[in-house]
């Protein structure tokens, strides 16, 4: 599964000038300040704004080509768009919502896979209301499912979170994260939230005045080893459930050990994304063993980045995961760290959301 | 005072008649112009608005006047309707419908443009990328969102046809069966001696004609309003 877009665009004194390209399922997501150009993208994508010159190509599938004079509207993509404010329309129920692009298209989804979506955004009950019955975070859902029943080849977020208080985005993001791993198609995730971005995002493509300026894996990004916008945040680490252990804690494995955490409520086997902040990693020449922290993992320094005056982010490595630890200058100098050399990450804290459990089924 | 007579029934039902086809008539054109204006944005926009509503504030007899200059069988565009298709508008009750359909016009063509503003616009790019195409968006999104609005403005252009009577008494005259309708009725009642009984049942009748259908355009807007918001 492949998507590459590159679009030229001039709309006043503003240029946009983009190329990227995402080779895999998964989210990517489009992370930018306000103005960067990130809903210009994605209207172009879906063929609601015509770029001044471009090509879209989904899976060798030419969506533009403007040297080739292809320009296919809108309603012929198959890319199906959430918008910021839902856009459900008012006069139909949510299921003649959700039904809505799935009668009009060409491959129609089975009913089981239907039932899967709308079970998995918790949409049953809502089927016999009205959009004007719904609040702000359901009407967000049913968009999502109303997208995702037409089928598309490609599914593009913007912004769907920006018009929710907290509480509703924390309501939302965990139907996001299903949606990352049960569903077959590729998303691009439009958002200005870094939060956001170290939940859900696979890879992240950067956007600045109408260019890209970077892009990576969330875990680069996390690390902030892509943009230099951003400072480091930490660590973003996808495990899998592996064990409960009798002792009250929970094992989760990746690729560069296991972390024990406090029990959690999943199936074994679950997947779940971690994140590991860089003020919450200590870091130590031997291995400590009288120690209250539950996890110190074997690391190897790949590189030092100072953080402001006082402080140095060590980046390390982890097996495949790469964590980064924020210690002071002086530390550095005492322990004599260098890149390339082993040293243990003793990890204070590991944020999870419990909600954010996930099974293991995939979509069709 | 309680029964109408015969010609008074007569003059009643073909009221009730000219109007609703007059709204029927005018309703497509008066949709077209409603999106043209509500959707579109071309020079002489200003001007074209002022034309198409000048029917609202043209004296009546005016209007029936010139529909009288192009539609008489003498004139050009009468004389032609009439010698190829038979068509005659004059002494004709068709003339007393044209004639309320013209005047009525930018009631229905204001209400569906009020409800073609008020929609989302967002509506229609989201239905282009769940596949639906212009005909599809116009009939199974727009028409349905700006329905209440259409039949608000019908309900009102119909009760306001019912009053027409300067453009029909000068295009199509007084005819009793033809083109007599209730106002016109009323007129010519009030031209003959003992007349003020009739005239004044029939005036009863046209007021609450008036304010029965009102309130109906009213009902229906309130119904819309609860069931989208």
């Amino acid at each position: 599964m492949s998507v590459a877009v590159s679009l030229r665009h001039r709309q006043g004194a503003f240029v946009l000038d983009i190329a990227f390209e995402s080779r895999d399922l998964g989210v990517t997501a489009l992370f930018g300040p306000s103005g960067a150009g990130k809903t210009s993208v994605v209207h172009a994508i879906a063929g609601l704004l015509r770029p001044t010159e471009g090509r879209i190509a989904i899976d060798g599938r030419v969506l533009l080509d403007t040297r080739a004079g292809i320009d296919l509207p809108a309603e012929e993509r198959r890319v199906g768009l959430v918008f910021q404010d839902a856009r459900l329309f008012p006069h139909m129920s949510v299921d003649d919502n959700l039904r809505f692009g799935w009668r009009r298209a060409q491959n129609r989804m089975d009913e089981p896979s239907i039932a899967r979506i709308v079970e998995m955004l918790g949409l049953g009950p809502l089927l016999a209301r009205r959009p004007a019955k719904l609040s702000g975070g359901e009407k967000s859902r049913v968009a999502l499912g109303r997208a995702l029943i037409a089928s598309p080849q490609l599914l593009l977020l913007d912004e769907p979170l920006s018009a929710l208080d907290a509480a509703r985005k924390a309501e939302i993001l965990p139907y996001l994260e299903r949606l990352r791993d049960e569903a077959s198609v590729p998303v691009f995730y439009v958002s200005h939230a870094v939060d956001e971005v170290l939940r859900l995002a696979d890879r992240v493509v950067l956007l600045g005045d109408g260019r890209v300026t970077s892009e990576g894996s969330v875990f680069d990004f996390a690390a902030g080893e892509i943009g230099e916008i951003l400072p480091a945040s930490g660590a973003v680490i996808d495990t899998r459930l592996e064990s409960h252990r009798d002792d009250g804690l929970s094992m989760l494995s990746f690729g560069g050990g296991v972390l024990a955490v406090p029990r959690l409520a999943g199936l074994l086997g679950a997947r779940l994304r971690v994140r590991i902040r860089a003020e919450d990693i200590l870091l130590a020449r031997e291995e400590p063993r009288a120690i209250s922290a539950n996890n110190v993992l074997a690391a190897r320094i790949s590189s030092l980045k100072p953080f402001g005056a006082e402080q140095v982010d060590v980046h390390l490595a982890c097996g495949e995961a790469r964590l980064v630890a924020r210690i002071t200058r002086a530390s550095v100098a005492r322990l004599q760290l260098r890149a390339g050399e082993a040293v243990f990450a003793v990890v204070k804290s590991v944020i999870l959301d419990p909600r954010a459990l996930r099974g293991t089924n995939t979509l069709g | 005072m309680t029964t109408l007579s015969e010609a008074e029934i007569e003059a009643l039902l073909l009221s009730l008649r000219v109007s609703s086809v007059a709204v029927l008539v005018a309703l497509p054109f008066a949709l077209a112009a409603a999106l043209l204006m509500a959707r579109r944005t071309f020079p002489g926009k200003i001007l074209l608005d002022a034309v198409l509503h000048a029917p609202l504030v043209l004296p009546p007899v005016a209007v029936g006047y010139l529909l009288l200059v192009v539609f008489g069988t003498r004139a050009g565009l009468g004389g032609w309707l009439y010698e190829t298709f038979g068509i005659r508008f004059v002494f004709s009750w068709t003339g007393a419908v044209l004639a309320s359909a013209i005047l009525t016009f930018p009631f229905q063509m204001r209400a569906i443009r009020i409800a073609l503003e008020a929609m989302d616009p967002g509506l229609g790019e989201a239905a282009r990328t769940l596949g639906a195409r212009r005909f599809d968006r116009f009939w199974n999104v727009t028409l349905p969102l700006v329905l209440p609005g259409l039949v608000a403005g019908a309900i009102t252009a119909f009760a306001a046809s019912l009053g027409e009577f300067g453009a029909i008494i000068t295009f199509v005259s007084n005819i009793p069966g033809q083109t007599r309708t209730l106002p016109l009725a009323i007129y010519t009642a009030l031209q003959m001696p003992g007349g003020e009984a009739a005239a004044a049942r029939l005036a009863t009748l046209s007021i609450l004609l008036a304010l029965v259908f009102m309130a109906l355009a009213g009902l229906a807007q309130r119904r819309a309003r609860a069931y989208y918001a």
